[in-house]
């Protein structure tokens, strides 16, 4: 009898503890990560996103005000785009620009859609990406 | 990129802060979630709306955080906008008046269940430096309009 009431005390709190660890763990590992996506979509113009594409290639990033990591992705873009004259970088703020979000899918901040000269995008990081995976995805866009 | 920087806001705060909190909230909503305990799910609501409506570095957590926690830390000073702590306090908050409302109804599943997923927030902010705003406002808003 008493061993029931302890498990039923305490049942709650090892399902949450563990399916949020669970979660947690899937968060840390996915988030950052940039994902290269095959060329299928439509095109993004300057006009679209707000901002000149860079002559080869541009990186687009959706900000919220409710997100920390957003001003380091700021930082980190803004520093890669300092030294290569071919690269842009664009933040969107993603509140104002409701439409563009549903249309390209954006589920939360920061994202960071990588376009080719074209303005096609070739890869996305869900979160704070890594410094040199973004110079990696750049150097794969000829 | 010029719209976010003017509405950035000037509050800036050290982000240690509001992750010792969390630590601390989620001993106090595993207590309550254990004890089904009205005070301390009640004393957790007050704190979430001091954070909620104030600011996350005034509630007593931060207090603890200040005078005890920060003059030991080796560290340097982490910046971070208080609007997103603050955010994931309004949504503790509401969770937190759900399970109270739970509690006094007599509805125990109600308050287990809105505990539970306070609980998960504040121990995924502890443990994985979850940022709650980031990945659900987006989600509300795009369900909402």
């Amino acid at each position: 009898m008493a061993q029931t009431t302890l498990v039923k005390s305490f049942l709650p709190i090892l399902i949450v503890l563990g399916s949020a660890t669970a979660y947690g763990l899937w968060y840390q590992k996915s988030r950052g990560k940039i994902q290269a996506k095959a060329i299928s979509g439509k095109a993004l113009t300057a006009s679209i996103i707000g901002g000149d594409l860079g002559s080869r290639a541009t990186l687009v990033q959706f900000s919220s005000a409710f997100c920390t990591p957003c001003r380091a992705t700021r930082t980190l873009l803004e520093n890669v785009v300092a030294d290569l004259s071919d690269v842009r970088h664009v933040e969107i703020d993603a509140e104002t620009n409701l439409e563009l979000v549903r249309k390209l899918d954006i589920r939360s901040t920061p994202t960071t859609l990588i376009l080719n000269s074209s303005g096609v995008e070739v890869g996305r990081a869900i979160g704070a990406p890594k410094r040199d995976q973004v110079f990696a995805a750049l150097a794969a866009i000829k | 990129m010029t719209v976010l920087e003017k509405k950035e806001s000037s509050v800036v705060i050290d982000a240690r802060g509001p992750r010792f909190s969390a630590a601390i909230t989620v001993f106090v909503l595993a207590a309550a979630l254990v004890t089904q305990s009205l005070f301390l799910i009640t004393f957790q609501l007050a704190v979430f709306l001091i954070g909620a409506t104030k600011g996350p570095q005034f509630t007593p957590y931060a207090f603890l955080f200040k005078s005890l926690i920060k003059p030991r830390l080796k560290g340097e000073f982490v910046p971070e906008d208080v609007r997103p702590p603050k955010f994931a306090q309004a949504v503790g908050f509401l969770f937190a008046v759900t399970a109270v409302a739970g509690l006094l109804t007599g509805g125990t599943i109600l308050f287990t269940i809105a505990t539970g997923f306070a609980l998960a927030a504040a121990f995924l902010n502890a443990a994985f430096n979850y940022c709650l705003g980031c990945e659900v406002y987006l989600l509300l808003l795009r369900a909402r309009r």
